[in-house]
């Protein structure tokens, strides 16, 4: 095996992880504040991708305004994952909070439906985006050689998504508000915060980057209709390996999955599905709570 | 001993005797593909019911189980195609096939032993997805996508199974047995500590009951029925395939049992047959290719309007008319 076959099957896992990270740490953020297990969360992905695709074809066809095209639909799929999501917490979830399993099952009956009007309305044929000039084609590095831009994008894309997330958590009166949400529901809203207003703002943040990961996964690789089963439970592993509302457990827990699932297609291409699941069942029994999880309280 | 009122078990015989009359009634479409269809899923809505209301884990890897089941029934099978190494007659291999889905159901019990809530319900999500990718990515024992054909199942008497009154029946007796079985053990010991452990498990295990041992047994047994289950689908089916163990058809079995109500056993064939009744009548509602639509809001409207399914909405309404047994309904203890 060469180094420079090492390197590339790396990388690939790396911008794999970089996809992954952007929607799971969605997924994460809602759980971690709600305690919401959003089962429609791969519906939230597919609903970026086919409603930015809506918005994108017919502007990256018109001759004039087709190299903004790409940013409108970027815009498009996050706002419209985004009021999704918004109308999934404040009309079905807000109020049933703390039946975390009535949450659970009203978000699968809600991605059965949505997976269903995607197919009615858009019609189940593959499509994908085509990424800007700046970032399409082929760039060179150094001993791989010729390497997708738009991929090494993803990852430069999620580290911002990482820090954006941190700074937001950590040194923001909403993080505030966010993490002493996590820690006591009650005494938050007794301190006089707007908790159904917090939680909405919170979930719609995480549907916009499912998104956002939607219209990013379109861009990289043809979307095409069950990708929302493969992101919802690429999410799922992702945090459970990582941690429930941990955005570093978050993001080692997809460097972890995205790095086994391109590796495992290198090394036993039949099986490499089946080492993600040897991986969460592995780190499970070891750390029942994820790797960087918290105990629960 | 299975406890019931005198009223209860007159219930129970009147509703078998109405069950078992039902082939002198009804033509075979709806003997087989209607009712036959929903008292198969059933068992395995019902093991999913049996974990969820005594052992309050809602785990999604029933279908996985049931799934188990139907491949080792398939890769074993006299008349598979195609024929796999392993060939045997149907007498062997159906004793195999629960045998290795109680195995892997123990095998799921311990992988989700120490998780709750709805950490079990992703982790065997995530189970039951993972396997259905496996059967489909693998070629020398599960054929892949295609799957494995043309399982029909052994004579009985003399005549093929798939002979409407003949599937009817085996199906009926299996479901009539696992019911019982469920009713049976929920009032042994083990079965009252495994509802011990579902309303405080440290406590439980203050009084000195293995609390793990006991949920994996749990997972075991919802694994056999659900195994018989999964015996009885792949001879419905002529055969098996990755996708009927997929994705949808593991939410397919969670809508069923939460559609019927997952308070009582018998709630998971009552969901069984609204879903096959809706699945099979959909089409000259709002078109087959609108199901998931239709399924969905039916199965949304449950869970927000009421929790406990169908059983629970009927035996608040007798409650309310004064002709239920009296006492209240019981708290939401799920959902």
């Amino acid at each position: 095996m060469s180094l420079q076959f090492f390197l590339n099957v790396t990388l690939n896992g790396l911008t794999l992880a970089a996809l992954y990270f952007i929607v799971a740490s969605g997924f994460s953020l809602i759980f971690g504040l709600m305690r919401t297990v959003n089962m429609a969360h791969g519906s939230l992905y597919m609903v970026g991708a086919y409603v930015g695709f809506a918005v994108y074809d017919p502007i990256y066809a018109s001759a004039t305004w087709s190299s903004q095209a790409w940013l409108v639909g970027i815009v498009a799929g996050v706002l419209a994952a985004a009021v999704v999501g918004l109308f999934m917490q404040v009309v079905l979830l807000g109020w049933m909070q703390g039946q975390e399993l009535r949450q659970a099952l009203v978000t699968i009956g809600l991605s059965i439906i949505i997976a269903d009007q995607l197919l009615a309305i858009f019609g189940g044929n593959p499509f994908r985006f085509f990424a800007p000039q700046m970032l399409f084609g082929p760039v060179e590095l150094p001993i791989i050689g010729r390497y997708p831009a738009f991929r090494l994008f993803q990852v430069v894309l999620a580290i911002a998504v990482g820090i954006a997330l941190w700074l937001l958590l950590n040194k923001t009166k909403l993080g505030i508000i966010v993490r002493a949400g996590v820690d006591d529901r009650q005494m938050l809203a007794a301190c006089g915060i707007n908790v159904p207003l917090v939680a909405a703002t919170v979930f719609a943040l995480g549907a916009a980057l499912a998104g956002l990961g939607g219209v990013i996964g379109a861009t990289a690789q043809p979307m095409s209709l069950g990708v929302d089963v493969r992101f919802l439970l690429m999410s799922l592993v992702v945090v459970i390996v990582g941690g429930m509302g941990s955005i570093g457990g978050t993001a080692l827990g997809a460097l972890l999955i995205g790095l086994a699932e391109q590796w495992g297609q290198v090394l036993f291409p039949t099986y490499s599905v089946i080492l993600t699941f040897v991986i969460m069942a592995a780190v499970l029994a070891v750390w029942p709570q994820g790797l960087l999880g918290r105990k629960p309280t | 001993m299975i406890m019931m009122t005198s009223r209860q078990w007159m219930m129970t015989v009147a509703g078998i005797a109405i069950l078992l009359a039902l082939p002198l009634l009804l033509p075979n479409f709806w003997l087989v593909n209607i009712f036959g269809r929903a008292l198969v899923y059933g068992v395995v809505a019902l093991s999913l019911t049996f974990l969820a209301h005594y052992g309050g884990f809602v785990s999604l890897a029933q279908t996985m189980v049931a799934g188990v089941a139907g491949y080792t029934v398939a890769i074993m099978a006299p008349t598979a195609i195609p024929l796999g190494p392993l060939a045997m007659p149907y007498g062997a291999a159906i004793p195999l096939a629960v045998i290795a889905a109680t195995i892997a159901g123990a095998i799921v019990g311990m992988i989700a032993v120490n998780t709750r809530e709805i950490y079990l319900l992703m982790i065997t999500l995530a189970l039951a997805v993972g396997f259905s990718l496996f059967a489909q990515s693998n070629i020398t024992w599960f054929r892949g996508y295609e799957g494995i054909r043309n399982i029909v199942g052994p004579e009985i008497m003399g005549m093929p199974f798939r002979t409407p009154m003949v599937f009817y029946y085996i199906s009926l007796i299996v479901a009539v047995l696992m019911y019982l079985l469920v009713l049976y053990v929920v009032r042994t010991p083990f079965g009252l500590v495994l509802q011990a452990i579902r309303d405080s498990d440290r406590r439980t295990a203050a009084i000195g009951f293995h609390v793990g041992l006991h949920r994996i047994a749990s997972f075991a047994l919802a694994g056999f029925i659900a195994g018989w289950g999964g015996v009885l689908i792949t001879f419905y089916n002529i055969g098996i395939t990755p996708s009927s163990i997929g994705l949808w058809a593991t939410v397919g079995v969670l809508i069923m049992a939460v559609i019927g109500g997952l308070g009582h056993p018998l709630g998971a064939f009552i969901g069984a047959l609204i879903y096959v009744v809706m699945d099979t009548f959909a089409s000259s509602i709002i078109g087959h290719d609108r199901f998931n639509t239709l399924i969905g809001l039916v199965f949304l409207a449950i869970v927000l309007l009421s929790p406990d399914g169908v059983w629970g909405a009927g035996k608040r309404l007798l409650n309310a008319f004064g002709k239920g047994p009296g006492k209240p309904a019981p708290k939401e203890e799920l959902l």
